[in-house]
This record gives C-alpha cells, sequence and structure tokens, in this order.
C-alpha cells in the first residue's frame, strides 16, 4: 500500500461489524461454557458416540472419495473440454449448492428408493436396496458436497497454465497422460482444497440423509442427526457432540488454511 | 527428411497463409512484429492447432493434410518444442522434466533419467538435475527446456521466441549456445522470432512475416542488405525509402532526390545506414552530394552513439557519437543538414 490510510473504522461500520462477529462466535463460546466438561470422557467414551462419530467419519471419506473418482473428471470437461452446453451443465451441477438437502433427499429417494425408476431395477436385477442402508448416506452426502469439490477443481484448473498440457503433448503424452503427470499435480492444491472442503460438507449433511437413508443408529446415524436426537431427550449428550463436531470443523479449516490453501494461492 | 509446411489458418481478424520448407540441418527463422502469426504457425506445426487448409508433413510423414482428412495430434509428431518462457513443469525435478519425452513413449524410467542427465551435460547444467524448475535462472530454464526438446531426437525442432524472455547479457551466452547446438542438430528447426538479431545469428535463411504472409525470404545477410518493408529496414537499422531510379540519381517517392554510385532504372529501394548519415550544423560545403535540411524529432542513446530520428524532405535515422551530438548541441526539435555520400546509399530493385 503506498497510501497511507486514516486510522480508525468509522462507526456506522465498527457497530454493525462486531455484532456480527458477536452473532458468529457467541453460540459457540456459549457451546463450549456449557459443555459438561466433568463427563465428558465417559460421553465420548459411550458406545452411541463412537458409532455416530465412527459411521460419520466412514461415509464422510466414503463420500468425499465417491466425489474425487467422479467429481475431478467431471471439472475436467467443465474447464477443458469444448463441448457445447457447457454453461448449462454449470449449472446443473451446482444446483445441489443451492438446493435444500432435504429436497435432494426427497429426490434421491424418488430415483433409488424401491418404488424409484433406478430403485425398482436395481431391487429386481440385483436384489440390491438402498434407501436406509450407509450406502444411501454415502449417496446422499456425495450429492449433496460433490459440487463444493468439482467448483473448486474447475477454478484451479482454470487458473492453471494451459500451455504445460501443450508442452506435455509436444513431449509425446496424450491428453490422458497429460491428465496424469501434468494436469493433476498441477492443481493438485486445488484438489486438496475441494476435498476439504467436500469432506467438511459431506460430515455436516442432515437433510438428505435423513430423508434418504432415515436414522437409524450403527447404519445411518450419523453425527448431526445424533446431535438432533439427542437435543430431544439428552441435551448434554447433544452439547458432547456437537463439540466434536465443533473440534472437527476447526480442525478442517486449519489444515485447509496451513496446509493448502496459502500453499495453492502461491 | 524435409519439413513442408503449407498452412493456412484464422488467427483473429488474421489469415495466416504461409508456405516454408526446412531441409535437413537447415535452421529458418520466422521473423516479424508481434502478432504477425508466427506463433500460430508454430502451434500448427505442433499439431497444436489444425490448420483450417493446407498440408504439413516431414519427408514422407503426413503430419496435416486438410483435404485428405489428415491431421495427427501433437502427441504423435516427432517434434521438440522450446517455449518463450521454457514451460517446465513446476512439480517435476529438471532431469524429470528432460526425462518426461523419453518417459511419455515408452523408454524405462532409469534409461530416460541416464539420457536427461547426458543432455543436461550437454547444455551445460549437469549438477542442476535435481532442483525445481522454479530455482533456475532464466538462462538455466532455457538450457534445460532445449535439452528437454532435443532429448528425444526429433526430426523437427520448433523454438518460439527461445531468447526473449532472457536479459540481455544471458541472451548473449545462450545464443551463442544455442548455435553451436543448432549446428549439431541434424533435423530441421524453425525458430520463430521478433529479434533480428536472433533471426541473423542462428539462422541459415530467414522468412519474414507480416500480418500472416511472407514479405520477404532469403539468408540472413540477403535481408538485411535488401530489406523489403519498413518493418525490416527499421528492424536492421536502415531507412528504407522506394524511389524510381534515373541513371545515378533516384527520385524518391516522399519527394526528394538521392544521389546514387551506380546507375539504376525503374521502381527501386533505396536503403540508407544509419551510421552512414552526417550530422552538420549548416549546410556542409565540399564532396557529399546527398545533403538535406532536417528536423531532430527524437534521440535515442544506444551504447556510445546515439540514434537520431530525423524528419524532412528525406526521412533518415542517424548514429551519431555522444562527443558529436554533444559538439552539435543537438536536442530534439533542432535544424541540422544531414549528408551521405553517395557510395555509402544502396540501391537494390523493388
Amino acid at each position: 500500500m503506498s497510501r497511507s490510510r486514516e486510522p480508525g473504522v468509522p462507526v456506522p461500520l465498527l457497530v454493525p461489524a462486531v455484532l456480527a462477529v458477536a452473532f458468529l462466535v457467541l453460540p459457540l463460546v456459549g457451546l463450549v461454557v456449557r459443555a459438561p466438561w466433568g463427563e465428558l470422557w465417559p460421553q465420548l467414551t459411550s458406545p452411541a458416540v463412537g458409532e455416530a462419530l465412527r459411521l460419520s467419519l466412514v461415509s464422510a471419506t466414503a463420500a468425499t472419495a465417491l466425489s474425487l473418482v467422479l467429481g475431478v473428471p467431471l471439472a475436467w470437461v467443465l474447464a477443458r473440454s469444448r463441448a457445447r452446453g457447457r454453461s448449462v451443465l454449470r449449472a446443473l451441477v451446482t444446483v445441489p449448492l443451492v438446493l435444500p438437502p432435504v429436497v435432494g433427499g426427497v429426490a434421491l429417494f424418488l430415483v433409488l428408493g424401491r418404488q424409484g425408476i433406478v430403485g425398482r431395477w436395481l431391487d429386481q436385477a440385483f436384489d440390491v436396496t438402498i434407501p436406509f442402508t450407509t450406502t444411501a448416506v454415502v449417496i446422499a452426502e456425495t450429492f449433496v458436497a460433490m459440487p463444493f469439490l468439482v467448483i473448486s477443481v474447475e477454478g484451479a484448473l482454470r487458473a492453471a497454465d494451459a500451455r504445460f498440457e501443450d508442452a506435455a503433448a509436444t513431449l509425446g503424452a496424450d491428453r490422458w497422460t497429460t491428465f496424469r503427470r501434468v494436469t493433476l499435480p498441477l492443481v493438485a492444491p486445488g484438489v486438496a482444497a475441494g476435498a476439504v472442503l467436500c469432506w467438511a460438507r459431506a460430515l455436516g449433511e442432515f437433510g438428505a440423509t435423513i430423508t434418504f437413508a432415515g436414522n437409524f443408529p450403527g447404519t445411518t446415524q450419523t453425527m448431526p442427526l445424533a446431535v438432533y436426537l439427542a437435543l430431544q431427550q439428552d441435551p448434554e449428550t447433544a452439547i458432547v457432540l456437537s463439540l466434536v463436531l465443533l473440534v472437527v470443523s476447526v480442525a478442517t479449516l486449519l489444515l485447509l488454511r496451513d496446509r493448502w490453501l496459502t500453499r495453492g494461492v502461491r | 527428411m524435409t519439413l513442408s509446411a503449407d498452412v493456412r489458418v484464422a488467427c483473429g481478424p488474421l489469415t495466416v497463409d504461409l508456405d516454408l520448407e526446412v531441409a535437413d540441418g537447415e535452421v529458418l527463422a520466422v521473423l516479424g512484429p508481434n502478432g504477425a502469426g508466427k506463433s500460430t504457425l508454430l502451434r500448427v506445426v505442433a499439431g497444436l492447432l489444425p490448420p483450417d487448409g493446407g498440408r504439413v508433413a516431414v519427408g514422407a510423414e503426413v503430419w496435416d493434410d486438410v483435404a485428405a482428412g489428415v491431421h495427427v495430434p501433437a502427441h504423435g509428431r516427432r517434434l521438440g518444442m522450446v517455449f518463450q518462457d521454457h514451460l517446465l513443469f513446476p512439480h517435476l525435478s529438471v532431469t524429470d522434466n528432460v526425462a518426461f519425452g523419453l518417459r511419455t513413449r515408452g523408454t524405462r524410467t532409469s534409461d530416460a533419467r541416464r539420457a536427461a542427465a547426458a543432455w543436461l551435460a550437454r547444455v551445460g547444467i549437469a549438477d542442476l538435475g535435481d532442483r525445481r524448475p522454479g530455482r533456475l535462472s532464466g538462462g538455466q530454464a532455457q538450457r534445460a527446456a532445449l535439452a528437454r526438446a532435443l532429448v528425444g531426437e526429433p526430426a523437427v525442432l520448433l523454438l518460439d521466441e527461445p531468447l526473449s524472455a532472457l536479459d540481455a547479457r544471458t541472451r548473449l551466452t545462450v545464443r551463442a549456445e544455442l548455435r553451436r547446438h543448432l549446428a549439431e542438430y541434424a533435423g530441421s528447426t524453425v525458430l520463430v522470432t521478433h529479434d533480428p538479431i536472433d533471426a541473423m545469428a542462428l539462422a541459415d535463411r530467414v522468412v519474414v512475416v507480416e500480418e500472416g504472409r511472407v514479405v520477404q525470404a532469403g539468408t540472413p545477410a540477403d535481408v538485411s542488405r535488401h530489406p523489403r518493408t519498413d518493418y525490416v529496414a527499421r528492424l536492421v537499422g536502415l531507412a528504407l525509402l522506394p524511389g524510381t531510379g534515373e541513371g545515378t540519381t533516384v527520385r524518391l517517392d516522399g519527394g526528394g532526390r538521392v544521389a546514387v554510385a551506380e546507375e539504376t532504372a525503374g521502381p527501386v529501394f533505396v536503403a540508407v545506414r544509419p551510421g552512414s548519415v552526417a550530422l552538420y550544423p549548416a549546410r556542409p560545403a565540399g564532396s557529399p552530394r546527398n545533403v538535406w535540411p532536417a528536423r531532430l524529432v527524437s534521440a535515442t542513446p544506444h551504447g556510445s552513439t546515439v540514434r537520431c530520428e530525423l524528419d524532412g524532405e528525406v526521412p533518415l535515422v542517424a548514429d551519431v557519437t555522444e562527443a558529436a551530438y554533444a559538439e552539435l548541441g543537438l536536442a530534439p526539435g533542432a535544424a541540422v543538414w544531414a549528408a551521405v555520400k553517395a557510395s555509402e546509399v544502396a540501391v537494390y530493385d523493388r
């Protein structure tokens, strides 16, 4: 900055800004203050909490893996191919970002449910039923979280210098080799950032999961569902569970900042 | 094998239409201003851009033939390319960058690394193989890029402004090295540049391209001695004046007459080197037959000389020493007399 600014923040900006901080931070402080610290350990190690946490971690990780396998190629198509209708495709991909998750759950149910278009066929041909299983949890979380990954990776691909791909082509690399050995390593920070965002979103998924997968302890009851249920019966457990999710979220944020975001910006 | 490229391709508002042949071991420089379509030509030859029409072939291998529907993608062409800003892959070591082309073409990793190391030694950066490209200087990176392009023994070498990102001193050394490597290289080389010195120093033949078309072709000496367009003349520092020959004088199209040594007739170009223009504060007496009043438009120091752009009946460029410039008390806007000996004026047919 070559020009020095007047010090201080104007009051009309300062007051709302302070209110905003309070609004965002106070609930979290409340959560920490109200936590039953004495009973924390027994609560954390109780089988119900452990089960929900394990299921959450496993399903969010599976959803992230699925998002990577499907979402990175999709991001490449959006960023690199000259196919027509890409803007329409991009709009479709971003719909789950703005769609209420519960609507996504209903939609998934209508397609993959036993009476659904695909679900009926799966049921009859393979005797496979998806709703109300852990698979359903993973599918619901992927549906909601994958767009975060796609958008993040597409942005990284657009920012990456495509001339490196030209250079690879002149060195005898076909497009697939170029993608594996040049493009993907170049956008790795963007992919990692997208994966972390995707994972965090999947971990917190509630609406689509409860609609499409239900709320069965051990198979479909993830942490957010457990929190909601516990709040009605045993508020202390709800607080502990929330605290766990808060810690995981903050850890994710730190990971994102220190490991990838700063490196990705470069 | 001879590279023959007859290329027609639209490039924005410009249509590039070039027909080139480069023999084995020959270096062809494509010289032209920015936006002349030089890089577009190179992208077509490399297979990165399909042409709208024409044919690109190396010996019997056809890379592009629009009429026959042939288009070999870039990765199927045996070529090496050096880019202006080297484009070394930032996530790979220098050795792995050089080995990249061998690896994609199926060489085992250890063999590819060995060949890469040998080439790094050849371009004089044997000890930098473990570094990432980000930790190389511009000259080192460009040497590595050359090694990467040549390690696969390509049939065609394409150089896209290989020296223009380097600072002046580095450019001098890298240019000399490049000249040596090009002399050893057996395939056809196409060098694209906007710097006439690169073209003169590195190429066996020069093609000057303006607005997508060849305006002049010949040996470097030929082109610099007989520039055909204003651009070429300015590049090589000459004032290029069209006129009509009438015996030992030339009537300039822009007005005025120039005395020349040889007899000429018909449309000609008169070329005057800046070094042969002398400036005087008053009309000089004596031998020079070419004396014109002029006004100094601008003066730019070039080393120990000052390049003076003159306006008047005959627009000229003069190089005078700094001492002479000071002695004459020159400043932009000053009125001077410019003199050129007839024997110093080059004339050639248009």
